[in-house]
């Protein structure tokens, strides 16, 4: 049973996509709990097999037992493979698919016509397409796990009831197909010159031919990386991201913001250490280039956050500035700064869905995602803008939060490398965010309330609470605790992943 | 085949699909009309579809189908890989090819979609109503803090 886990962390959320859809022709009633038990279990076995990953080192399985004959190896066959690194990011999948899925029971109907059956098939299939994306170790396997999370994504974004929601999808469309296919185009070129497609074989091939000063793979890597950095909104390439973001349903932005931007990064993080290797990767000339892009889209991302006075959407540019962190982060030419990718990956995930979830309660509250409609929320609603607090705060890099460590090692990491400008542009991003978070902090706890409530404060009378249902807090203040903790074991953590990054083919 | 046009002969199949590529490329970007758009990206996907299939040719092999010489009994007797196309890459295609319609599927649902709310699928016109839309928005907030 226990060499069957890393498969049956797919198929939990893909049986019970399929179980919903059924149940779904005949009520309702049944989507939501389906939905948790297949996420729950494929958490439960995402934990087991990271356990096992941690403690035996990388967990490999073969599907369809297409690995051995007569003992010896095939070499044919789809691979799943499950280290430290990606573990982490298989644990924060289903997690927060199961908090977002929890925090917006009462919300689908409305958010989607009623069709609640159809949203929460979409919605596991994404997830299921993620986590595998993540853990395959087959590269036309991850292409076709690639799609599937992105056409689920597509319909997810389309579905919302806002006008705008239909002609943000179709961008996303575009864009999201132009990413994959150059991916595909990519994964040809290596076929070509390897004859294999599973990530540890080419590995080998690659350099057992010596294939790395080839123009083909060379073409093949760049056709890799563009399509990955389309689906991650690297800065140039990000247009689709704030629309797609702003006008689905909130529940597929709380799902999709944390996740997808970050599971691409760990793609590029994969293909780069595990696929091409880290000589190569770091031979390259133009690999300076990408971290002074990464300044661009950095600077880029937070300027037009600090230039928006819609909340969810001021919020969609820090996602775009925090991309630029972890693709920099990825090709300073050292350990620090990988460390800090892989950290980042998994601090970013948590404190925007912390960020986003807090958002929701905010918006559907007061019934504006205009920043100065927050005035006095933090009276009226004093656990969700704590919660709200420490993400802003992690967004920010304040200890003990998660981004503070994550952004410690990023500019340690740019530092050693001697790239000021990258540390430079990190910090003016941190300076904006607090800018931007205090001006919202600012008008959430000082801002008078408007004239209509003026007589309330004359008599100095307290604003009456009104505060979210607890299905709604919890998650939400659940997040806010994983956003500290990731903060607060962050030796650990660095230290897990500066073992996995080994395990995967870092540094030694 | 010597001379200038070499390199293009030997590798036709590169020139054909990036040419196709480009074509999609183009008509993804530059085209107005959404169908166009949406057409554009079924050449893009078609194109690497080609260059897939095209690079599992070989000179003088035969398709990937191992005939069995029931004389000898069930033995599969040698298998000579330089006479056999390579049959992988049409494999992956097929899922491939699956993908592009289920892409397709879904941009033309939101094609749909768009005309229904918008009652237009020309890029410009869509943009000129959606920013009617935002001003009108913007007024309307204006007007309601003036009031």
């Amino acid at each position: 049973m226990a060499d069957q886990y890393p498969i049956l962390i797919l198929l939990f959320p893909l049986f019970a996509a399929v179980c919903v859809a059924l149940a779904g022709t005949k009520s309702d009633r049944f989507c939501l709990p389906i939905t948790l038990v297949g996420l729950g279990g494929s958490l439960l076995f995402a934990i087991l097999t990271q356990g096992q990953a941690v403690a035996n080192g990388p967990v490999e399985y073969f599907l369809g037992g297409w690995d051995t004959s007569d003992g010896k190896p095939l070499g044919i066959g789809i691979q799943y493979i499950v280290d430290p690194i990606n573990g982490l990011v298989l644990v924060l999948i289903p997690l927060i698919g199961l908090i977002t899925a929890i925090f917006s029971a009462d919300r689908i109907s409305e958010e989607t016509n009623d069709k609640v059956a159809l949203f929460y098939s979409l919605y596991l299939l994404m997830l299921t397409g993620l986590m595998g994306m993540a853990i395959t170790a087959d590269a036309f396997n991850l292409y076709v796990l690639l799609e599937v999370s992105s056409l689920t994504g597509y319909a997810l974004v389309a579905m919302g009831t806002h006008r705008r929601a239909a002609p943000a999808a179709f961008n996303y469309v575009i864009m999201g197909t132009i990413g994959a296919t150059f991916y595909l185009l990519g994964v040809g070129y290596l076929y070509l010159k390897t004859g294999s497609l599973n990530m540890g074989d080419i590995k080998e091939i690659l350099v057992e031919k010596n294939l790395h000063g080839s123009q083909a793979v060379n073409v093949a890597f760049i056709m890799i990386l563009v399509g990955v950095l389309v689906k991650m909104a690297f800065f140039p390439l990000h247009a689709w991201l704030p629309n797609a973001y702003c006008f689905g349903p909130s529940t597929t932005a709380c799902v999709v913001a944390p996740l997808v931007t970050k599971v691409s990064v760990y793609i590029m993080v994969r293909m780069m250490l595990s696929v091409f290797g880290i000589e190569y990767v770091y031979s390259l000339p133009w690999a300076d280039t990408v971290v002074w892009l990464a300044v661009v889209g950095i600077i880029g991302g937070s300027v037009m956050a600090l230039s928006e006075p819609d909340l969810k959407r001021m919020l969609t540019w820090l996602i775009v500035a925090e991309v630029g962190y972890m693709v920099g982060g990825a090709w300073l030419v050292n350990e620090k700064g990988m460390i800090g990718t892989v950290y980042h990956v998994i601090s970013d995930a948590a404190m925007t869905s912390c960020l986003f979830l807090a958002v929701t309660i905010l918006i559907s509250k007061s019934g504006s995602s205009k920043i100065e409609s927050l005035t006095g929320a933090f009276q009226k609603y004093p656990l969700t803008m704590t919660a709200f607090l420490v993400g802003a705060f992690s967004m920010i890099g304040i200890p003990p939060t998660a981004g503070f460590f994550s952004k410690y090692y990023l500019i340690r990491g740019g530092l050693e490398a001697g790239h000021y400008a990258y540390v430079i542009a990190l910090l003016i991003s941190s300076l904006v965010n607090a800018i931007v978070f205090f001006r919202i902090i600012e008008v959430a706890f000082f801002g008078k309330l408007s004239d209509d409530d003026h007589g309330h404060h004359d008599h100095h009378e307290p604003v009456a609470q009104d505060e979210a249902p607890w299905f709604k807090l919890a998650p939400l203040v659940f997040m806010a605790i994983c956003v500290v903790a990731v903060g607060l074991y962050n030796a650990e953590l660095a230290e897990l992943i500066g073992r996995g990054l080994e395990q995967i083919g870092g540094w030694r | 085949m010597n001379g200038a046009l070499e390199p293009i002969v030997h590798h036709i199949n590169f020139w054909v699909y990036v040419i196709l590529m480009m074509i999609g490329l183009y008509a993804m970007i530059a085209k107005r009309n959404l169908m166009k758009k949406l057409i554009g990206m079924g050449i893009f996907q078609s194109a690497v579809i080609l260059f897939y299939v095209s690079i599992s040719v070989k000179e003088d092999a035969d398709i990937p189908i191992i005939s069995h010489d029931h004389s000898h009994g069930a033995e599969v007797q040698h298998v000579d890989t330089d006479k056999i196309e390579n049959p992988l890459p049409h494999v992956l295609m097929l899922t491939a090819i699956v993908v592009g319609v289920a892409t397709l599927g879904v941009g033309l649902a939101i094609v749909q979609k768009i005309h229904r709310d918008y009652g237009t699928i020309e890029e410009h016109e869509l943009l000129a109503k959606i920013r009617a839309e935002e001003d009108g928005e913007l007024k309307s907030v204006t007007a309601g803090g003036d009031g």
